[in-house]
């Protein structure tokens, strides 16, 4: 007996050091988010928050420079989107912009340094266009960024290519497409929180407008038709929400009514603004760029690098944990958006679950 | 200290035996000489054979060996035939149902569904036919037919997963798959599509039944555990002639909870909370999506849910009803690629 016993013990160990081994180390904080005694509460783990917390520290800054004096346009060459900067403005932000995008390569990364007006590299086209979106984002969807806005260093945050981007999967050939047909999904992939869940459904809502609606907005069957699979999808969807912003669903969602727009709260009519922001930005801004790039910046199919919703927070409930770099670079804002004349209709859904 | 004991602690070891003869035709099925394994006997009977498998049992193994390799070869395939991967990925690999747009089809392609339908066929004929197995093997030993039932609520709730709601949802779609975490996935996302399963009174019902089966397994267990220095658990003598095992288990539980079943009928109430848990939640599966389609809406309009105040201020209205209109396309100031 009791050599079995010490026989035992040692599978045992190992057998819970493996079951373990998947579990976040505590400790866990839990914060309340909803009426008490609802379990609606945010998870946090302090540790992890903490090894965070450098990846979201604002860049220092040599604070704004004065507007006054003679207009960029007027004495560089070849200004095209920033013309109207005064010259300390346009030089300071052109340092700004090298220290969060290319660090290590400087003026070089974009520019002809024998003489700066030439356009004979790609990075200077693609710079000018992302220009033009970070103006864009933060003047026509104030609705999710509202006054903190964003910058180069929102997504950048001194890398060429953001960190967190998207491509499309190039179609896999398994058994002579015969067998084994993992239908995009059944892949432990960290966008789909390591479930089995799709894992690339950033094409079908972050760029088409597919519908993510599933539920049912009466008791009883009224031609609501969404399949569970179309559910496994906006499920895959929600789960790159969550660990792009680190948060559980309570975040957005009162989880007993996940559908309802009464009881959740109002996080979730963010979330509804950012993903039409993310169809704008890529579907305006990512897709007509796509043939600036050399071959090697494109995706496995060839398509443009994409943003989804880690891009800009990577990992925070709002990027650089809310803190507004745009006090310094005030000509990357402006007013916010007039007022749109409403169209007729949405545009017809591309979902077959819709109809 | 003696009868503190969570394992077997003696072994009484005796010639094995075969048990009741059963008629000569069924006899010539049993194979195997009778062995005794002590690792065996400190969980249960060391006496391990002589093993009967019979027609059925044969049938029912061959065809659940289909599906197997079915599901298995293509998970396999799934990752390019790399049998690392197959392991490292296995709890994530799966074999889906078909594609929503293959609706009731029988037939369609093997890569979107084909495979599934029938992996699925094969699995349904195995299981049915071990049920077969086990009602005649209770026969064949002078039984009742219990444990045969009980495991037919089972097979209804798997029926009624797989096939019967499928049906009537009119798509093989909505069927679960076969695989380990993708099976939780969908247990999750059927939830999620018809607002909240929790709110569906036959799978609360289930949820008391699954509980309550737990609960009811763990008291029984700890009686019998509790008088077996009494020779408790030798439960069918005491059923007979009862000792004062039985008397001190009953009178234990009249004490602390002021009733008590009797030997007899705690087996009868375990038997009805287990049947009843894939019985009433099965019922609970039919009705989502056929005749409810949202619970979380139908258990506030039948005054189920509980209604919280609202703590964020004023609730936002749905954007979608709010005139959103995108802003509209841009233009490029002289650098249009």
């Amino acid at each position: 007996m009791k050599q079995l016993r010490t026989f035992l013990i040692l599978p045992a160990l190992m057998l819970s050091v493996l079951v373990l081994s998947g579990c976040e180390r505590p400790p866990i904080e839990a914060v309340q988010h909803g009426y008490r005694g609802t379990a609606m509460d945010l998870i946090y783990n302090p540790r992890i928050l903490a090894g965070q917390a450098a990846n979201n520290a604002v860049p220092a800054s040599n604070g704004p420079a004065p507007a006054e004096g003679p207009k960029a346009g007027a004495v560089y060459q070849n200004v095209k989107v920033l013309n109207n900067l005064s010259v300390g403005q346009f030089t300071s932000f052109m340092v700004a912009m090298t220290s969060w995008v290319a660090p290590e390569q400087g003026c070089a990364y974009c520019h002809n340094v024998n003489n700066f007006a030439d356009d004979s590299l790609y990075t200077k086209g693609v710079a000018r266009n992302m220009i033009l979106m970070t103006q864009r984002v933060n003047t026509q969807w104030q609705d999710h960024v509202a006054q903190t806005g964003v910058t180069c260093y929102t997504c950048h945050r001194g890398n060429n290519i953001p960190q967190n981007v998207w491509f499309k999967d190039p179609v896999q050939k398994v058994g002579n497409g015969m067998l084994g047909n993992k239908n995009g999904q059944n892949t432990p992939v960290d966008s789909s929180g390591y479930a089995s869940l799709p894992k690339n459904t950033f094409a079908s809502y972050l760029l088409n407008n597919e519908k993510i609606r599933v539920n049912g907005e009466t008791a009883l069957p009224t031609g609501n038709k969404s399949s569970i699979n179309a559910t496994e999808s906006t499920y895959g969807l929600m789960m790159h929400f969550s660990r792009s912003l680190g948060v559980n669903c309570t975040y957005c969602h009162n989880t007993r009514a996940i559908a309802s727009w009464e009881e959740s709260p109002p996080q979730k009519t963010k979330a509804w603004y950012a993903i039409r922001m993310a169809q704008d930005i890529n579907n305006n801004y990512m897709v007509p760029i796509t043939g600036l790039f050399p071959p090697h910046r494109l995706g496995p199919t060839g398509d443009v690098a994409k943003a989804n919703c880690g891009t800009c927070h990577q990992g925070a409930y709002k990027p650089l944990y809310g803190v507004s770099m745009l006090s310094d670079y005030p000509f990357l804002t402006g007013p916010a958006k007039a007022t749109q004349k409403p169209k007729d209709s949405p545009p017809p859904a591309k979902s077959v679950a819709m109809k | 200290m003696e009868y503190q004991n969570l394992f077997t602690q003696v072994q009484v070891v005796a010639p094995p035996h075969h048990g009741v003869s059963i008629d000569p035709y069924d006899e010539r099925e049993r194979f195997g000489e009778p062995k005794l394994y002590h690792l065996l006997g400190r969980l249960g009977n060391a006496q391990l054979g002589p093993i009967y498998l019979g027609r059925l049992g044969i049938a029912s193994l061959f065809f659940g060996i289909i599906a197997f390799q079915i599901i298995g070869w293509n998970m396999l395939a799934s990752v390019n035939w790399n049998p690392i991967q197959f392991v490292r990925q296995l709890f994530w690999l799966s074999l889906d149902p078909p594609l929503p747009k293959h609706g009731l089809s029988l037939f369609m392609p093997l890569n979107e569904g084909g495979w599934w339908m029938m992996a699925g066929f094969f699995l349904t004929v195995s299981i049915l036919l071990w049920w077969g197995r086990m009602y005649r093997r209770a026969i064949a030993l002078g039984m009742g037919t219990h444990i045969a039932w009980g495991f037919l609520a089972a097979i209804w709730l798997y029926l009624v997963l797989g096939f019967i709601r499928p049906i009537m949802m009119g798509s093989w779609s909505e069927a679960v798959p076969f695989g380990i975490f993708s099976h939780l996935d969908w247990t999750a996302a059927f939830s999620l599509r018809y607002g909240n399963l929790f709110y569906n009174p036959f799978h609360m019902l289930s949820i008391v039944f699954l509980y309550g089966s737990a609960l009811l397994f763990a008291m029984h267990g700890a009686t019998i555990l509790a008088v077996s220095r009494f020779g408790g658990e030798r439960e069918i003598e005491q059923i007979v002639d009862r000792g004062t095992a039985s008397e001190r288990a009953a009178l234990f539980w009249r004490w602390t909870m002021g009733f008590n079943a009797t030997m007899e009928s705690i087996h009868r109430w375990a038997w009805w909370f287990a049947v009843l848990t894939p019985l009433v939640g099965g019922i609970g599966i039919l009705l989502t999506g056929t005749v409810v389609d949202n619970w979380y809406l139908w258990a506030v309009k039948h005054h189920v849910a509980p209604s919280y105040p609202y703590v964020f201020g004023t609730p936002l209205p749905d954007p979608a009803t709010s005139g959103f209109v995108p802003p509209a396309a841009p233009t490029y100031i002289g650098v249009k690629p």
